[in-house]
């Protein structure tokens, strides 16, 4: 989702002001910096309210309260979380809750502008966060990135394995021949398992710091995803018909 | 001139204790009460609906709605405006009730026309029961919708205006005394265009929107609260002229959206609509020739709304058209009622199916379904609701009355404090023109917001040096199928080769469903920034004027608003400076304390004037005084987190200590934005 390759497009004439009617999307910029973090004075920050010191990781001041404008932060460390590929949903959500709790813009309705604009800055952030990390594909790829590991254009690198390559013009085949939806659900069943088994597979593969592996196997949970909409849309033509 | 609101003796009964205290002080009439301590906090939630709008008030967490001096709940959304140009319209019952003999002074169903541009009401063209006004000034290409009223040229802001104005008089009638602030609710699935343009017309009404919030959100809220509800809910919202579906996961006090969607021109005036028609045919039957006149159309919908609200119970009836000199029966049955609206019903039963496919759920995780707007008493609507999702759909709380009272519940949660929190999503996608009229996706719809999204982009000409940034909403890949929001120009990009520019665009969307989008260039180091909101034909200076115009706060509106942002901000530096004094007090002597709290008195004198100039003055000066109590305050609080650490782990940062050279500047950037 981050990334964004040039496409290099004939050029359409421009108006006098050398304003053009349209742009080209370019590599992007991650909305949130890696992992590095600049490293503050002895981790200590000037509160924007009171002027006083405030502990670099503080949400709010512990002298005055107010709240804190937001820092660089991994989306992990965001959300208050080790890095790792296994989540529990629940303890996600949690984090992300308390949080929200704390900084939402429903709680600075009546403060000032500043800290209104303070909480939206958070909590933009927050969701992004949280939005990433639900994801199991933009969550390994938030993982290999942080370990240095470059991600190409379409967000995972491409799919060069000829097994993975085959397995899934395979799958694609038998959907394409699927008759009845008793064989699409019996498609779909397989892939299910397929794709419980490389969530399980990549969760090994990330407790063990084999970045290779890992990368692999989340271009292939991409594919397995995606595969998903196709038999969703499969089962629906299936079920229309007399 | 304004009406000035009698004593509501008789409503006291309805209310409790707290209220009644309120209620029974009586003032001179036209003579605005003092507020008590803490009473400027009081807002209300108001549902602006297409057909019915309402008013509702919350004290610990008890929403009640504000009944008119009749008793009533609901006050129609219908504005009648009389030959006096000057005179405020008639809105509600009353006006309602002139739409049949005097059309041509009436308006209702506005909300249809919000944020819309001249040249999108082509394709509402027949269905609205107005005539739109062509060929007015203003109408230049992206102008707003205006229509002709008695002599008078008015936008669907000043309309919407004036019904909300005649609400915030309720309320006022109704507790006595002034309410200024509101949280007001629109359709999940209005635009950015549409949700401005509601904003608006809550200032010109002299309201503070303290928030918009989307309709579905608030009536799970208000059924949430109400019901003790657990897990997952949809929220199908089927009102006069739009459509609303939301899933929502409910826990602990938590209001999650999980997904959203919707039509915001589809509703219970089609229903209307379409039994006019099946009406205005048999009435023309074998008659080809017969012209319909304006009154026989407008009829033909005043029978068909009857039929309709009939039709929820009795299985058939007959109506007569008695107008023009020619008088016809109409029989209608609940089966070829159905055939008509069939096809609006099971649009929406679409959306439904997609809504639940966005939010990765199943019909059969949803664990209710919550009805909500007039239009769900229709028992096909009900019907077709319940076989989608496999129950019976919950309207144990009034659908009509739903809207308002989460809207004042939302509103106490914002001036007082609430332990539920509502966490909403954005309903469309938004994104920006790119080469060949593509639409480049920023921010996908059901995107929880607040949300901030930045994506770079080049230029594609050697030596270009301006861009224009045309940012759209919607799904569609084409951007002219898309609602065109804003479009504005980058320029000073330094002259390079293709592709070389770096140009960062960042949407944001914040707690309101509202969009500001910024744009720099930072290649060189020399940052260019341009920021808009997007407007949907109003152009600030006419927004201005209609504000001065807007009688009863051409003085205060705008000037009270920016005194009360001022107070808040003194407030919040004697806090901080009062937060300082008790943890590092021994920091500061007994003569530089004397000083400082001098000048503290000062700002606390200016707080309690009504000179914003002066306030910010005495904050700066205070600021100034106490600069070397914060810096003496700052060494303190590195020497002691060095303590904690050993000299060998010290980085050259820690000491070549500057302080505060850390501090992130994204929040300043926001505020300097708004």
């Amino acid at each position: 989702m981050m990334d964004k390759a040039a496409k290099k497009l004939p050029s359409e004439t421009s108006n006098g002001n050398g304003a053009t009617n349209a742009m080209l999307p370019s590599d992007t910029v991650p909305s949130q910096p890696g992992a590095v973090e600049p490293m503050m004075p002895a981790g200590v920050n000037a509160c924007w309210s009171c002027r006083g010191p405030v502990m670099a990781g503080d949400l709010f001041c512990s002298t005055c309260e107010a709240v804190q404008p937001p820092r660089p932060l991994d989306h992990f460390a965001r959300l208050d979380l080790e890095p790792g590929f296994e989540i529990p949903s629940e303890e996600l959500d949690r984090h992300y809750f308390d949080l929200q709790r704390k900084l939402h813009p429903d709680r600075f309705a009546t403060k000032t502008s500043r800290e209104r604009a303070i909480s939206i800055a958070l909590t933009a952030d927050i969701n992004t966060a949280y939005e990433t990390l639900q994801d199991p594909v933009k969550r390994a790829i938030t993982l290999l990135e942080m370990q240095g590991m470059t991600i190409h254009a379409d967000g995972c690198n491409t799919m060069s394995d000829p097994v993975l390559l085959m397995e899934a013009m395979e799958q694609r085949e038998a959907l394409a021949e699927a008759k009845s939806l008793d064989a699409v659900e019996g498609i779909a069943t397989v892939a299910g398992g397929e794709k419980a088994n490389c969530l399980a597979e990549l969760a090994d593969a990330f407790g063990k710091n084999d970045l290779s592996t890992a990368d692999r196997l989340t271009t292939r949970l991409k594919y397995l995803i995606k595969f998903e909409d196709e038999l969703r849309t499969a089962r629906a033509r299936h079920s229309q018909a007399p | 001139m304004l009406v000035i609101p009698k004593p509501p003796e008789i409503l006291t009964e309805t209310f409790p204790e707290t209220v009644m205290t309120t209620l029974l002080q009586i003032h001179e009439p036209g003579e605005t009460p003092a507020l008590h301590e803490g009473e400027h906090d009081l807002a209300v939630g108001i549902d602006l609906g297409t057909t019915n709008s309402a008013v509702a008030i919350s004290h610990d967490g008890r929403p009640e709605i504000l009944p008119g001096e009749d008793g009533s709940f609901l006050v129609p959304s219908v504005a009648a405006y009389s030959e006096d140009t000057k005179a405020l319209p008639l809105v509600g019952e009353l006006a309602r009730r002139a739409l049949l003999e005097e059309p041509e002074s009436v308006v209702s169903s506005i909300k249809r026309l919000m944020g819309r541009k001249a040249e999108d009401i082509k394709s509402l063209a027949g269905t609205l029961p107005f005539e739109p006004a062509v060929g007015q000034d203003g109408d230049e290409e992206g102008g707003m919708v205006r229509l002709k009223v008695r002599g008078r040229t008015l936008t669907p802001v000043e309309i919407s205006a004036d019904i909300l104005r005649a609400l915030k008089m309720r309320a006022e009638t109704t507790l006595d005394h002034a309410v200024d602030r509101a949280v007001v609710t629109v359709p999940a699935y209005f635009d950015d265009a549409a949700r401005t343009a509601t904003r608006d017309a809550a200032r010109l009404a002299g309201l503070e929107v303290l928030r918009l919030v989307n309709e579905p959100t608030a009536a799970a809220l208000a059924y949430g609260l109400d019901k003790n509800a657990e897990g997952v809910f949809a929220v199908y919202d089927l009102g006069g002229g739009t459509f609303d579906v939301s899933l929502l996961r409910m826990e602990k006090g938590i209001f999650q959206v999980l997904a959203t969607g919707g039509d915001a021109a589809l509703g219970g005036d089609d229903f209307d609509h379409a039994i006019a028609e099946y009406f205005l045919a048999q009435r023309t039957e074998g008659n080809s020739s017969h012209a319909l006149t304006r009154t026989e159309v407008k009829t033909a919908l005043m029978s068909a709304r009857l039929a309709k609200e009939c039709l929820s119970s009795a299985q058939d009836g007959e109506w007569v058209i008695d107008t023009d000199g020619a008088t016809t029966h109409h029989r209608l049955d609940r089966e070829t009622y159905e055939s008509l609206i069939v096809s609006f019903v099971e649009r929406t039963t679409d959306i439904c199916r997609h809504v639940i496919e966005d939010a990765g759920l199943a019909p059969e995780d949803v664990s209710g379904v919550v009805l909500v707007g007039g239009s769900t008493r229709v028992p096909l609507v009900r019907a077709r609701v319940a076989e989608l999702f496999g129950r019976e759909p919950l309207a144990d709380i009034d659908p009509d009355a739903v809207v308002a009272l989460g809207a004042a519940i939302q509103a106490e949660a914002l001036t007082i404090g609430s332990d539920s929190l509502l966490l909403d999503v954005t309903p469309l996608s938004l994104g920006i023109e790119t080469m060949g009229k593509i639409t480049e996706k920023v921010i996908s719809r059901n995107t929880p917001i607040p949300v901030s999204k930045t994506q770079e982009f080049t230029t594609y000409q050697d030596g270009q040096t301006a861009m224009i940034i045309h940012v759209v909403q919607g799904e569609r890949e084409m951007v002219s199928q898309n609602r065109s929001l804003a479009r504005f120009e980058l320029h000073g990009i330094p002259p390079m080769t293709a592709g070389a520019a770096r140009v960062l665009v960042t949407f944001i969307i914040d707690a309101d469903g509202l969009l500001t989008v910024s744009a720099r260039e930072q290649t060189t180091g020399l940052e260019q920034h341009v920021e808009v909101k997007p407007s949907y034909g109003i152009r600030e200076e006419d927004m201005a004027r209609m504000l001065r115009e807007s009688m009863e706060h051409a003085k205060s509106d705008m000037s009270e608003r920016l005194l009360a942002e001022a107070q808040v901000d003194g407030e919040r530096m004697l806090v901080a400076l009062g937060a300082a004094f008790s943890a590092d007090g021994d920091l500061c002597a007994e003569a530089e304390r004397d000083h400082i709290n001098r000048v503290v008195t000062h700002l606390r004198d200016a707080i309690a004037g009504a000179d914003r100039d002066t306030i910010y003055a005495r904050i700066a000066e205070l600021d100034k005084v106490s600069c070397a109590f914060a810096e003496r305050r700052m060494d303190r609080g590195i020497r002691k987190a060095l303590e904690g650490k050993q000299v060998s782990e010290l980085t050259e940062d820690d000491l070549s200590s500057g302080a505060g050279a850390g501090e992130d500047k994204k929040g300043d950037d926001i505020a300097t934005a708004r």
